[in-house]
């Protein structure tokens, strides 16, 4: 039986994709290359890492309020992460998510998901259920 | 969520397909966060800067912008976060004609929705300052922090979609610090240093911002024997909705939500105090320190400068030179830039050799791009907002008090 986790309901379209995981939070203006698709603020536990077509689980949503139009004009460009997991969003992420049509959850039952989820896990996020499975483990 | 006749009527499309847009993407935000209704709002901010917009933000602008006139015209006063871009400057820090022609592009969109180009992240100082009470759709962190906190008004972050939203629909899902359940303060900090200028109040929103980290944490901060003016306020929320996504904070007898320390909590059980002292302000400015390296560019802004902080570089670069290998911008809004021009700030920043940009905030300003073409990595500011966010630009960021970064401009390097 694969793992199923259960979250608030969400945004977005069901998608399924490989998962990178990090204990850190996220700012589509702060802590991306968006030209090139990688995390680019030094601090950042992904920092070098490329997000193109990755799920990525992380904590919560930084300031940042520019990562509203930013989804939606990385989305534009292929140069986009297929979907974002939080543990919390906060206001700004939620509503890029909406604009951009991008599949977003937060809010688990079983508690922060960036300890549930590991990198490279194979995901399926259904936002209008609220369910998020993880396809390769039991 | 519960929708009245009008709102029904714009999902419907009964008001034009600007509108039905609006409505259905704030219920999709609404539902995400089991907003109950909709409040209506006074005024909208939108944050909508062309280097986030992008080519693909600036189309769709445009494309609500060739609806007819009663479908696209926003309802409610509607006003900007700073620019990508001034027109006056942008050559002279090598910014590209491609990002001017894409601004010029933007603004004429925002211009026929009848959104007006205020271009500033000070209109709590300069536009319509809000009040308390008076439910806002604001778009730019500290706008939204520094109105909820210092005024008493209620907006969550609005990006520049939902901010637009609002502008359209005339109302918000009624979610988050619309709420009063939300604005109950959650954490609690006592400062034993007080803060003596702008930079230390922003490190004080760095280090209380670092604790707290949630958006849906509202920290209250005690220990002040007599109340921070706008200027220190405005870098201290700044800093804290940039390091801790917070978006309100109580200051016991300074806040109007919290004459006492009971009210901050709303008369729950007050949390034990973490204390904040001189050693956490030193290990916070420790943290971005770079004593004797090369200065490339000295940057005023985040938050824009008021006409008081105008008044304050002049006063202290005029009659210096600034250095020949460094740099130095100062941001403020239009208005302030009229005010800082008729009574000859501007010149006095200009004529040492400084750049005052009006409508801009530095950081929204293709800061990658700036940096690349004039070569700059060493920013040293006292914005610890900046600091905070401009690493990601591939800056190495310094955070200083105003004086000690004219005198670094000034000799070249960080003294």
């Amino acid at each position: 039986m694969p793992i199923v986790l259960k979250c608030h309901t969400g945004i977005g379209p069901t998608v399924t994709g490989t998962a990178l995981v990090a204990a850190d939070n996220f700012s589509a203006r702060y802590d991306l290359n968006r030209l090139q698709g990688t995390f680019s603020r030094p601090a950042h536990k992904l920092y070098g890492e490329s997000y193109l077509d990755r799920i990525l689980v992380l904590q919560t949503a930084k300031g940042g309020v520019a990562s509203a139009w930013m989804l939606r004009e990385m989305t534009a460009r292929g140069m986009a992460p297929k979907a974002i997991i939080f543990d919390r969003t906060n206001t700004i992420l939620a509503q890029g998510a909406a604009f951009a049509e991008m599949t977003m959850v937060d809010r688990f039952e079983q508690g922060d998901p960036t300890a549930l989820i590991r990198t490279g896990d194979e995901l399926k996020i259904e936002p209008d259920k609220g369910l998020v499975t993880i396809l390769n483990r039991d | 969520m519960q929708l009245a006749d009008e709102e029904k009527a714009m999902l419907a499309g009964a008001q034009g397909p600007a509108r039905q847009w609006a409505i259905k993407h704030q219920i999709a935000v609404g539902e995400f966060f089991d907003a109950p209704d909709f409040v209506a709002v006074g005024q909208a901010h939108i944050m909508a800067d062309t280097e986030s917009l992008g080519e693909a933000g600036v189309a769709w602008l445009e494309e609500l912008a060739r609806l007819p006139e009663q479908h696209r015209r926003v309802r409610i006063p509607t006003i900007t976060d700073p620019r990508g871009l001034d027109f006056d400057s942008y050559k002279r820090l090598r910014q590209t004609e491609a990002m001017a022609g894409l601004e010029a592009r933007a603004i004429a969109a925002f211009e026929a929705l009848g959104v007006l180009m205020t271009n500033t992240c000070i209109n709590y100082q300069t536009i319509l300052p809000p009040v308390r009470g008076e439910h806002l759709a604001f778009g730019d962190t500290g706008v939204v922090i520094y109105s909820n906190s210092v005024m008493g008004a209620r907006s969550n972050f609005e990006g520049g979609p939902s901010a637009l939203s609002a502008g359209l629909t005339g109302r918000t899902p009624r979610y988050g610090y619309h709420l009063d359940a939300h604005r109950a303060g959650t954490r609690h900090f006592e400062l034993r240093h007080r803060p003596r200028d702008l930079a230390d109040w922003g490190a004080l929103g760095g280090i209380v911002g670092k604790a707290t980290n949630s958006y849906w944490e509202v920290p209250v901060v005690t220990g002040l024997s007599a109340a921070p003016n706008s200027d220190e306020l405005k870098h201290f929320g700044a800093a804290l909705a940039s390091f801790g996504s917070v978006a309100l904070f109580h200051i016991p007898g300074v806040t109007p939500e919290a004459p006492t320390v009971a009210d901050a909590f709303q008369g729950r059980a007050v949390p034990a105090a973490a204390p904040i002292g001189k050693s956490d302000f030193d290990a916070f400015f420790a943290g971005y320190a770079a004593g004797g390296d090369k200065v490339d560019v000295v940057v005023f802004a985040a938050p824009q400068l008021s006409l008081v902080e105008m008044q304050q570089v002049a006063g202290l670069i005029g009659g210096k030179r600034i250095h020949p290998g460094t740099s130095l911008i100062v941001t403020t809004s239009p208005e302030i830039k009229f005010a800082a021009d008729r009574m000859g700030l501007t010149k006095t920043i200009e004529g040492a050799g400084g750049i005052v940009a009006a409508g801009v905030c530095f950081y929204q300003s293709y800061a990658r791009e700036m940096a690349e073409a004039n070569g700059w990595q060493r920013l040293l500011t006292n914005s610890a907002k900046l600091v905070n966010i401009i690493a990601g630009y591939g800056y190495k960021p310094t955070l200083a008090t105003m004086e000690k970064c004219i005198d670094s401009a000034v000799a070249g390097k960080i003294v």
